[in-house]
C-alpha cells in the first residue's frame, strides 16, 4: 500500500487557489466580464394580517439601463416569496434552489413549511460561499406562528424585523419606514407605506426605477402578487417616426440566379406501415 | 457606495472620453487612478449631515451638534448651524478644521462690511460663489478643505438655498441635504415639496426637519440626538436649540 | 510619482488610506444640432454623483453672447470655472477690441482655454453652439483636453455613446442612398433632439428630469423647456 496516494489527494476545507488566479490575471490586466447587478429597492413589512414586500424594476449594468420591468420578488412557497437584491443571476439561481428544497421539504413532512426553514436553508448556503454569491434578500411569510420578515445578507448573517429595507435604495426606504411605520397597519395602509418607501428608492437612487411591485401575503394562507402595482415613471412620447423610407439600403452587389425546375409526382402507397411512435 | 467620501475610489467618469476621445464605449476600460496626481488626504475631526430647505418665505438648516473624531462621539456640543448676517445662515459637515479657517475669511468679511457703515451686508449669493472659488483652488492644489457647506438666506427678499463640496461643485436647489441626510433625510423633503397639498410655511418648515433629524438619529452611527436649527426669512436669521430629537424605542421590543 | 505604495516596508497593518480624487462624475447630456440660419443645444437638467441626484433642475447650458451658448457636462466643478473663465475673457476681448466676440472665436479660444491646462485637465464634455459670422448655424465639439471640430450636429455626455449614432443616422443620413440631403428643418431638429433625449433617459441612469432647449437665432435666444423621466 503507498501512503503517498493518501497525501496527494484535494485537502479538506475550502480551495482559493482560483481568487488567488484571478487577482493575478486581474493585475496583468484583464478584464474581467460584468454581471448584471440590481442595483435596487426591496423592502419588506409586518401588518396586522400578515406582511407585504415590495420592490422596483430596474436592472442595471453599470450606468445603463440594463432591464426596465425585472422581476424581483421570487416565489419560494405558496406561503413565502422572497425579493432579492444584488447580482440578478445569483438572487435568481438562490430562490429557486431553496424553493425546489422547500417543496420537497413540504411533501416529506406534509406540513406548511415555517418561514424560518427557509431562512435557515438561505443562511446556510450563503455563508457556505463565503460572500461570493452575492444575494442581498428580504424573506416574508406566514406560517402557524405568525407572518416574519427576514432579512439576509450576501455573507449569510440574517435578522428578523418588523420592516426592513435592502439594495442600493435602501437608505431612502428606510427613512420612510422609519418616519411612518407603526405596529398593527391595516392592509390598505401597509400597501401604501410600501408603496410609498419603493416610490422614494425609485426617485432617490439611481440604481432604481420603473415600477413598484408588490406582494401580500396573509396570515390566511392567500397570496396576491401584484405586479406591476404602479407605473411610477410614463415614458415620454416620441414626436416623429424613424422608420426607413423604401430603398435607402444600399445594394452592394446583385446576382441572379436561374433555377431548372422538375417536377415529378410520386403516389404515396395507402397500405403502407404507420409511423412508428412509441 | 453611497456616494459622500468614498466617491474618491470610484474611477473617473464611466462613460468620458479621454483624452483625443470624444466617445469612450462601455467595456473599455477607462484611465487608471494610477494616472492621476493624487495627494493623500482625509478628514479626522467630522461633523455629519446639514439638512435644508426653503420654505414659503424663507430658508432652514439644521445639523445635530456632534463633531466624530473617527468612529468616537468626541465634541458633543458644538455649532455646525451659523448665522452670517442678517440675511445670510450657513450650515457645515464634513472636516471641521477647515470649517473654522475658512470661518475666519467669512467673519472677516462680515467685519468689514460693519466698518464701512453703509448698510452693506454680503449676500447669500455672493457668500455661496466666493466659496466656490476658495474650494475650486484648493482642489486644484490637490489641498481640499474637506467640507460640505450649505448656504441659505434671503437674497434681494427671495429665499436662497445652495451648496458647495470639497472639489467646489456647486449648486441651488429648494432642498438640500449632505453625509447620510442625501440618503436618508433627502428623500422625505423631496416627497414633501413635490407632493405639496398645503403650502410650506415656517412652522411646517421646523416640523419637517424635526421629523427628519429623528431619522437620521435612528439610522446615522454618526449622529447625536441634540441639534441646532437656523432659518432666515422677512424677520431676519437666527439659530434656535439645542433642541432634542424625540425617541422611540418600542418597537425594538417586539422583535 | 512615488506614493506609499511604493515602499511597503512603511505601511502600517490595517491602516486605510483615502486618496484625494479632485475629479468627479457628475453626469448629464448634451445634443446639438445646427440648420442653415440657426443652431438648437440642449442639455438635460439631472445632477448627480454615484447613485444620488444633487438637484433636478440644473441648467447645464451657458449663455456667452446673442448668438452662442456652451453647454457642458462631466466634472461640474470644473464646468462651473471654465465658464466663468470663458465669460471673463470674453468680456477681456470686448473691452480690448470694442466687438462682440464671435462665435468662431469663442470655440477657437474655448480649444485654447482647455489645452492650458493639458495635464490636469477640465474633465468635461464640451459642445459650443451658434451663429457665425456669416449667420449660419454651427456646432463645435471638443475633446476634454481642447481638441475642437466644427460640425453640423454632436452629442456629448453620459450618453453621447446613446445618442450620436441616433444622429449620425437621422441627421447625418449616414449608410443610407438616394435619400435627399436637403436642410434640416428647424422644428424637425427640436423633434429629434426630443425624441433622442427621452430614448436616453430611458437607458441612461445619469440623464434624466427635464432637458432645457436653448434655440438660436439671427434675434436672439428663446429657452424651452421639458420633462423627463424622475427614476
Amino acid at each position: 500500500m503507498k501512503i503517498d496516494i493518501a497525501t496527494e489527494g484535494p485537502s479538506n476545507g475550502f480551495n482559493f487557489d482560483n481568487c488567488a488566479r484571478n487577482a493575478m490575471l486581474q493585475k496583468n490586466g484583464f478584464v474581467c466580464p460584468t454581471a448584471v447587478k440590481t442595483g435596487t429597492t426591496i423592502v419588506g413589512i409586518v401588518f396586522n394580517d400578515g406582511v407585504i414586500l415590495g420592490a422596483d424594476t430596474r436592472a442595471t449594468e453599470g450606468p445603463i439601463v440594463a432591464s426596465k420591468n425585472c422581476e424581483k420578488i421570487h416565489y419560494l412557497a405558496k406561503n413565502m416569496y422572497c425579493c432579492g437584491a444584488g447580482t440578478a443571476a445569483d438572487t435568481e439561481m438562490t430562490t429557486s434552489m431553496i424553493s425546489s428544497q422547500l417543496e420537497l421539504h413540504r411533501l416529506n413532512t406534509g406540513r406548511v413549511v415555517p418561514v424560518e426553514t427557509a431562512n435557515t436553508l438561505l443562511k446556510q448556503m450563503l455563508f457556505r460561499y463565503q460572500g461570493y454569491i452575492g444575494a442581498a434578500l428580504i424573506l416574508g411569510g406566514v406560517d402557524s406562528t405568525g407572518p416574519h420578515v427576514y432579512t439576509i445578507h450576501p455573507h449569510g448573517s440574517t435578522q428578523i424585523s418588523p420592516y426592513t429595507t435592502m439594495g442600493s435604495g435602501s437608505l431612502a426606504a428606510m427613512s420612510v419606514f422609519e418616519a411612518r411605520w407603526k405596529e398593527g397597519m391595516s392592509e390598505e395602509d401597509g400597501k401604501k407605506l410600501v408603496r410609498d418607501a419603493i416610490a422614494a428608492g425609485i426617485f432617490n437612487d439611481l440604481g432604481s426605477g420603473s415600477n413598484v411591485d408588490l406582494c401580500v401575503i396573509r396570515k390566511n394562507y392567500t397570496t396576491e402578487y401584484l405586479r406591476g402595482y404602479e407605473y411610477a415613471n410614463l415614458k415620454g412620447v416620441r414626436e416623429l417616426s424613424y422608420d426607413f423610407p423604401k430603398g435607402t439600403t444600399a445594394v452592394l452587389k446583385t446576382n441572379v440566379k436561374r433555377f431548372e425546375i422538375t417536377e415529378t409526382i410520386r403516389p404515396i402507397d395507402s397500405g403502407s406501415v404507420p409511423m412508428e411512435t412509441a | 457606495m453611497f456616494g459622500g467620501f468614498d466617491n474618491s475610489y470610484s474611477p473617473m467618469w464611466h462613460n468620458g472620453p479621454k483624452p483625443g476621445a470624444f466617445y469612450n464605449f462601455p467595456a473599455t476600460s477607462t484611465s487608471s487612478p494610477k494616472d492621476e496626481k493624487q495627494r493623500d488626504s482625509q478628514p479626522i475631526t467630522t461633523g455629519s449631515s446639514v439638512i435644508a430647505f426653503k420654505y414659503d418665505t424663507g430658508v432652514v438648516i439644521s445639523a445635530d451638534t456632534l463633531i466624530s473624531y473617527g468612529k468616537l462621539l468626541r465634541y458633543r456640543n458644538v455649532d455646525r448651524v451659523f448665522k452670517v448676517n442678517d440675511h445670510t445662515i450657513i450650515g457645515v459637515g464634513g472636516e471641521y478644521a477647515d470649517f473654522q479657517f475658512i470661518k475666519k475669511y467669512i467673519d472677516q468679511k462680515v467685519t468689514e462690511d460693519y466698518c464701512y457703515d453703509d448698510n452693506l451686508q454680503l449676500k447669500p449669493k455672493s457668500l455661496f460663489n466666493w466659496l466656490t472659488r476658495v474650494l475650486y483652488n484648493k482642489r486644484c492644489r490637490f489641498a481640499p478643505l474637506w467640507i460640505d457647506i450649505v448656504i441659505g438666506g434671503l437674497q434681494d427678499g427671495v429665499p436662497f438655498l445652495g451648496h458647495v463640496d470639497h472639489r467646489g461643485r456647486a449648486y441651488e436647489d429648494a432642498a438640500i441635504a449632505t453625509g447620510y441626510g442625501k440618503h436618508l433625510a433627502l428623500p422625505l423633503i423631496r416627497e414633501k415639496i413635490e407632493n405639496q397639498t398645503e403650502t410650506l410655511n415656517a412652522e411646517r418648515a421646523v416640523e419637517l426637519s424635526k421629523s427628519c433629524m429623528e431619522v437620521l438619529f435612528y439610522r446615522d452611527c454618526q449622529s447625536y440626538p441634540q441639534y441646532k436649527i437656523a432659518t432666515c426669512d422677512g424677520q431676519g436669521a437666527r439659530v434656535d436649540g439645542p433642541i432634542n430629537v424625540a425617541q422611540n424605542w418600542e418597537q425594538a421590543l417586539n422583535v | 510619482m512615488l506614493s506609499i505604495e511604493d515602499f511597503p516596508e512603511y505601511q502600517i497593518p490595517g491602516a486605510k488610506q483615502v486618496r484625494f480624487n479632485p475629479y468627479e462624475s457628475n453626469g448629464g447630456s448634451v445634443v446639438a444640432i445646427a440648420g442653415d440660419d440657426y443652431a438648437i443645444i440642449a442639455a438635460d437638467t439631472r445632477l448627480s454623483s454615484g447613485y444620488s441626484i444633487h438637484t433636478r433642475h440644473q441648467d447645464k447650458s451657458f449663455k456667452l453672447s446673442e448668438k452662442t451658448v456652451l453647454a457642458s457636462t462631466g466634472c461640474w466643478c470644473d464646468t462651473l470655472s471654465l465658464a466663468s473663465l470663458i465669460k471673463a475673457r470674453m468680456q477681456m476681448y470686448e473691452h480690448l477690441h470694442n466687438k462682440k466676440m464671435s462665435t468662431t472665436a469663442v470655440a477657437q479660444m474655448l480649444s485654447i482655454l482647455m489645452y492650458n491646462r493639458r495635464f490636469f485637465p477640465y474633465y468635461v464634455s464640451n459642445v459650443l453652439a451658434g451663429i457665425d459670422e456669416n449667420g449660419e448655424g454651427v456646432v463645435y465639439s471638443y475633446d476634454p483636453i481642447g481638441h475642437c471640430e466644427r460640425k453640423k450636429y454632436s452629442a456629448g455626455g453620459t450618453a453621447g455613446p446613446l445618442l450620436q449614432p441616433v444622429l449620425d443616422s437621422q441627421v447625418g443620413l449616414k449608410n443610407q442612398v438616394g435619400v435627399e440631403r436637403s436642410p434640416i428643418p428647424m422644428e424637425r431638429a427640436k423633434a429629434i433632439i426630443r425624441d433622442t433625449l427621452i430614448s436616453a433617459a430611458e437607458r441612461d441612469i445619469y440623464t434624466g428630469d427635464g432637458v432645457i432647449f436653448n434655440i438660436i437665432t439671427k434675434d436672439g435666444i428663446k429657452q424651452e423647456r421639458i420633462d423627463l423621466r424622475k427614476d
